[in-house]
């Protein structure tokens, strides 16, 4: 543990655009794009699996206003992948901007670019397609080896090897263990096995995908989008449009919301196809129902765990098997699935003598899945973490005693999480903590309140990481002002987390000035170091670290040209926050002039850039801890009181830390209790907007309470990790906990909804 | 159509096709605090004041607002400054899509009810979504105002 | 998205209801659901300058014009101690603050939509419509009744005694129910509503005599099976048929056991 104080780190500071949102500022794409920009609109197929057999544009071209109409024919030729991935990605090459082949309800078939929203709606009505009608793979559990493909085309691409094969409908497949599973599960006292199963949630992300382009005044092609990776998309455009990096600049202004969405490159390459096309500027903005039907869900998956334990409540082997939908194309199929086991089985490194970990990921005719916060995790943890509550039933042990004595705990290597040793791990102290916080020996009792409604809680463990290790990049470029201010240059995307705060807190720290001092921008292309992006939970820990390399290198730096002005030597001068001191003589030369300096007769300047990445990826743990009041008439389940407690390392910013995972807690009650996702015969999603699609309201949700337990990450910056995903992770393995607790009746399928717990209480009784 | 109204306290006119919804037309003005999240009435994210009344923009017609008086978060800068420093201090503004819809609606709340207890706030709300911040945040920092009032 | 060629705002009920003839127009309440169907609306009749917006009491009844908000209705204290509640419990989840502040009495009890709090609650009372050429006939007649070109022009509820209950089953707090259940004890007879079955709300009467010794937990059990079996129900996405048989008989149980505990 470190003990140290910071000045500005861990303490709560307001998020430096806060007033800017709540006052209402043009600050989102659609408010600051120049008025006159081309609408444009998608022509979306109503079949799941079709061929395009003929176009006719006819009547819609002649509707006034509209400037143009494309099809499969007017389209590129370059199969791409739309994943915000660093290259060369896991996901395959498989789309087309256009293609003949639909494979999804919401395909797109041609695009409309109009003078006006009316007119291009108008068009999309009047366009006329003809489709020869193939059969849908709809169902997961038939679609590998089944001889419709999804993909038959022989331009599909893997710049990856990771198990894929179009001729099987499969995107991945691997398998992967430690230790003898079979023999250990043979000597196990109790062996469990079930099958659990999640749905293609959606982030309902407030502000829907969009994109502007325009042509800048160097004829280069200017993307403004609310998006997690400004520079995956451009490498996406360049590839996709066939035009050169260096002819695209790809900036993101404040973003509404992303949880992962966003960090696929959903809508980018329409507008920016018009705008190559037309020459002009043009804007898409996807409707509600289009950010369901073709947005970039969580993947759906079947996550079957076979869990062998002693009597005595020690869990000794842990067989995963995890069948992942991908949907229609492949955005991140293949890495998603890999986090439901290897984020969820080293939670029990503690006990743990051997897993085998083994996932197909399949292909079928449905709204393709991307990332959303927990990125697998979320799925896995809530299969495991329910069997081991199953576990803890069965035994009639009290299901947090049980964890204490199989958790991870600091300093053990973690076979399951590619051998990386838990450095920094106070899981047992978030136990702990959260057990007192809630009282859970007074809350974990069933009790009954009269009227048919019963009271009683569950419980769940998380873990997530906090980068993709070996791979993701983040920079920092600080430039010191002439008033002693700094800029500090990030490409890494504040969708409203905070990040842009939570890295100027940090560059305060580092170099003794207050987040007042520290002006942020990002992300730009041209502008922004290069960053892989917001995801992975990677901001604060590998972007944070590249801020402090970047203040370590700008000091030596400043110390350098202050030695200079001092006409001294470098390891005779001290950077001390609001000048350089001489170690000698007590002269001080004040930031603002060091500045100066650089701008007169220089041929230094003062400013730094460094990037990071990292080896490792140090997981944050939590314990999650749900009170439920469950209507045993109706089924209906209150939720009363939800408490958390993270270790996230230190927390940078508390105030945005703890909202984190407010937020995270109140997706995730959503996820297991009303949130649900279907499709109908054709292959449609039926909950596509906000009157089917429920998210949580603020009756919904209970009382929140969350608190954190401290542990240093040496790898980290300040000792951080991350937090941004992992508390999604909790509420639906906890809540089913309870729900079991009230009814005797085990869900293993998300959502739980009022019916679904009734009707069964009403079978077993 | 012609449309006269007072927007933001001052007299305003426009000229709107029949089918013209309020969100859009005041978008138009520049009122672009007003941000749309739906297409079913359901997000609360384009809540304005009309005749002092919290309504949803994306489901009124710009002809049914003539002669009405509208308030967008642009014209009640001052009002809502009175608080929303402190949701600020909760980190709970986050990505501020929902902000001025939930804004304008405490504002209402408040005009409404000076002293709402926190199952009042909840209930007053609970027509605007946030799928950022959890709502509890959101709550501290109304009560936080509302406790630096009595203070 | 409804277009709309034409708006219009009449000055007097006979011009509305003249304007109204053409199949092509319609009449405007609130426009929270109208304005997510599709298709092209010729006149959009907007009553808004016909002073429909009042409540008007009297000794003997409420009258609530059609353009009263569902926010107006909420809020009116007479309503609110006359039907002991219910009609605030029935409106209080519909959304928000901000779509009842434009959700019209009109609208909700025109569409006679299968998922209305609105239409169960006030079909519990005695309550009655005025249209505008078909005169005042009872509310459980019109919820039964065809949509024709007529103006819904107000709600009058006669201020009998009256004993009444509301509880619903929503997924989550703000959505459209999967079901809604009134009972009323007005002058001395039962009245049981149910709603969002998911078909228009429906009234049913104590006709087996079941709760004539008054209110007794077996007779509410009783009368509560009796509903589920009397009550039509189909599946939706938000329940089954089977669920929502349960559901009449829970709710309406319930809502009996309120009353007999004086709410």
């Amino acid at each position: 543990m470190d003990n140290r104080t910071y000045k500005t780190v861990g303490r709560t500071v307001r998020k430096k655009d806060a007033m800017q949102l709540l006052l209402g500022k043009p600050v989102y794409t659609h408010d600051i794009i120049p008025k006159g920009a081309l609408v444009v609109k998608l022509l979306r197929s109503p079949h799941a699996h079709a061929m395009v057999a003929s176009v006719n544009k006819k009547a819609a071209s002649a509707v006034p206003g509209v400037a143009g109409i494309y099809t499969w024919e007017d389209a590129p030729g370059n199969r791409f992948a739309i994943a915000g991935q660093t290259y060369p990605e896991a996901s395959p090459y498989d789309r087309l901007i256009i293609d003949r082949h639909i494979r999804f309800v919401g395909d797109v078939v041609a695009i409309v670019a109009a003078e006006t929203e009316a007119a291009a709606d108008k068009a999309i009505r009047l366009i006329k397609v003809n489709y020869e009608l193939l059969d849908p793979v709809l169902d997961i559990h038939t679609a590998k080896d089944n001889p419709i493909l999804v993909h038959p085309e022989e331009d599909w691409f893997p710049p990856c090897q990771v198990g894929g094969d179009p001729k099987r409908n499969l995107v991945a497949c691997e398998t992967d263990s430690h230790g003898d599973v079979d023999r250990i599960m043979e000597e196990c006292d109790i062996v469990l096995e079930h099958t659990y199963h999640t749905r293609a949630f959606n982030q309902a992300m407030m502000e829907t995908f969009r994109t502007y382009s325009e042509l800048d005044r160097y004829g280069r092609l200017h993307l403004i989008s609310s998006t997690q990776i400004v520079f995956h998309t451009r490498r996406i455009l360049s590839r996709a449009l066939g035009i050169p990096k260096s002819m695209i600049r790809v900036e993101k202004p404040r973003i509404g919301g992303g949880f992962g969405a966003k960090q696929t490159a959903v809508c980018d390459v329409y507008p920016a196809f018009v705008t190559m096309k037309t020459g002009r500027p043009a804007e898409i903005i996807y409707s509600r129902k289009e950010s369901f039907d073709a947005g970039s869900p969580r993947h759906e998956m079947e996550i079957k765990v076979k869990l062998g334990a002693d009597k005595d409540g020690r869990i000794r082997a842990l067989d995963l098997y995890t069948l992942s939908n991908t949907g229609a194309y492949g955005e991140h199929g293949p890495t998603t699935v890999g986090l439901s086991g290897h984020k969820s089985i080293p939670m029990y490194t503690g006990s743990l003598e051997a897993y085998r970990f083994a996932y197909d990921v399949v292909y079928t005719n449905t709204v393709p899945a991307g990332a959303y916060r927990g990125y697998g995790a979320t799925q896995g943890i809530f299969a495991l973490e329910s069997a081991v509550n199953e576990l803890a039933e069965k035994l009639h042990m009290d299901p947090t005693v049980m964890r204490e004595q199989n958790m991870v705990r600091e300093g053990m290597v973690m076979p399951a999480y590619y051998g990386e040793t838990a450095n920094a791990c106070a899981l047992d102290r978030c136990l702990a903590h959260c057990k007192e916080m809630f009282h859970w020996d007074e809350k974990y009792p069933v009790r009954d309140m009269g009227n048919g409604k019963v009271r009683t809680a569950g419980v769940a463990m998380a873990m997530q990481g906090s980068c993709i290790s070996g791979i993701d990049v983040g920079s920092a470029t600080i430039k010191l002002n002439e008033d002693g201010g700094y800029n500090l240059l990030i490409g890494a995307a504040d969708m409203g987390t905070g990040c842009d705060t939570i890295l100027a807190q940090m560059l305060a720290e580092n170099m003794d000035c207050s987040v007042d001092d520290v002006a942020v921008f990002g992300a730009d292309t041209d502008a922004s170091p290069y960053d892989s992006g917001s995801y992975a939970s990677s901001t604060t820990y590998i972007t944070g670290k590249a801020v402090e390399k970047a203040c370590d290198d700008l000091k030596k730096k400043l110390c350098r040209i202050a030695a200079d002005m001092l006409q001294v030597d470098p390891a005779d001068v001290q950077f001390e926050g609001k000048y350089v001191r001489c170690l000698a003589d007590d002269r001080k030369i004040p930031l603002g002039d060091i500045a100066y300096k650089t701008q007169v007769f220089s041929n230094e300047h003062a400013e730094a850039t460094a990037s990071h990445s990292s080896p490792v990826s140090p997981p944050p743990y939590m314990v999650g801890m749900v009170e439920i009041e469950l209507d045993k008439e109706t089924g209906h389940v209150e939720v009363l009181n939800v408490c958390a407690v993270v270790d996230c390392g230190i927390p940078i910013n508390p105030a945005l830390a703890t909202i984190q995972t407010e937020g995270g807690l109140v997706q995730g009650i959503g996820h297991t209790l009303m949130e649900n996702v279907t499709i109908n015969k054709k292959g449609k999603i039926i909950e596509d907007n906000f009157l089917q699609y429920k998210l949580p309201t603020r009756l919904d949700m209970g009382h929140l309470k969350v608190e954190f337990e401290q542990s240093y990450e040496p790898t980290g910056p300040f000792g951080a990790k991350s937090i941004g995903e992992i508390v999604i992770n909790t509420p639906a393995p906890a809540l089913a906990h309870a729900i079991y607790r009230a009814t005797g009746v085990w869900h293993r399928e998300l959502p739980i909804t009022p019916e679904k717990i009734l009707m069964e209480l009403l079978q077993k009784n | 159509m012609e449309v006269r109204m007072k927007l933001n306290g001052k007299n305003i006119t426009g000229d709107v096709r029949p089918d013209s919804l309020l969100i859009d037309f005041l978008r138009e003005k520049g009122c672009v605090s007003v941000k749309r999240g739906c297409e079913t009435s359901n997000c609360g994210l384009c809540t304005v004041l009309m005749d002092g009344k919290p309504v949803l923009s994306c489901s009124l017609l710009t002809l049914r607002a003539a002669g009405h008086d509208i308030f967008t978060l642009e014209g009640l800068q001052e009002e809502a400054s009175e608080f929303v420093g402190f949701i600020a201090d909760q980190g709970a503004d986050q990505c501020g899509f929902c902000n001025p819809g939930f804004v304008m609606n405490t504002i209402a709340l408040l005009r409404e009810n000076p002293d709402p207890t926190d199952d009042e706030i909840r209930a007053f709300l609970s027509g605007n979504l946030c799928r950022c911040s959890g709502y509890e945040g959101q709550l501290r920092g109304i009560r936080n105002y509302l406790s630096s009032r009595h203070g | 998205m409804l277009t709309i060629q034409n708006y219009v705002r009449p000055q007097s009920l006979q011009e509305a209801w003249e304007l109204n003839q053409k199949r092509s127009s319609r009449i405007a309440g609130g426009m929270l659901w109208m304005k997510m169907s599709k298709g092209n609306c010729g006149t959009l009749i907007d009553l808004s300058d016909l002073g429909l917006n009042t409540i008007v009491e009297t000794e003997k009844e409420i009258s609530i014009g059609a353009m009263v908000t569902l926010r107006e209705i909420e809020l009116h204290p007479s309503l609110q101690s006359y039907s002991w509640g219910a009609v605030q419990r029935a409106l209080k989840n519909i959304v928000g603050v901000q779509f009842r502040n434009l959700a019209t009495l009109g609208g909700s009890l025109w569409g006679r939509f299968g998922f209305s709090d609105v239409l169960t609650v006030f079909l519990a009372m005695d309550a009655y419509v005025e249209l505008y050429k078909g005169g005042i006939i009872p509310l459980s007649e019109f919820a039964k009744m065809n949509y024709d070109r007529d103006i819904l022009v107000r709600l009058i509820i006669k201020k009998q005694p009256c004993l009444m209950a509301y509880e619903d089953m929503r997924i989550a707090s703000t959505d459209i129910p999967v079901l809604t259940c009134a009972i009323s004890y007005i002058d001395g007879i039962f009245r049981a509503t149910v709603g969002a079955r998911p078909g228009r709300a429906m009234l049913f009467y104590d006709e087996k005599g079941i709760l004539s010794e008054w209110i007794t937990e077996e007779s509410a059990e009783a009368f509560s099976r009796y509903l589920m079996e009397q009550v039509p129900t189909s599946g939706n996405i938000r329940g089954s048929s089977a669920y929502r048989s349960q559901l009449v008989k829970v709710l309406s149980r319930r809502a009996l056991l309120q009353i007999k505990g004086g709410n």
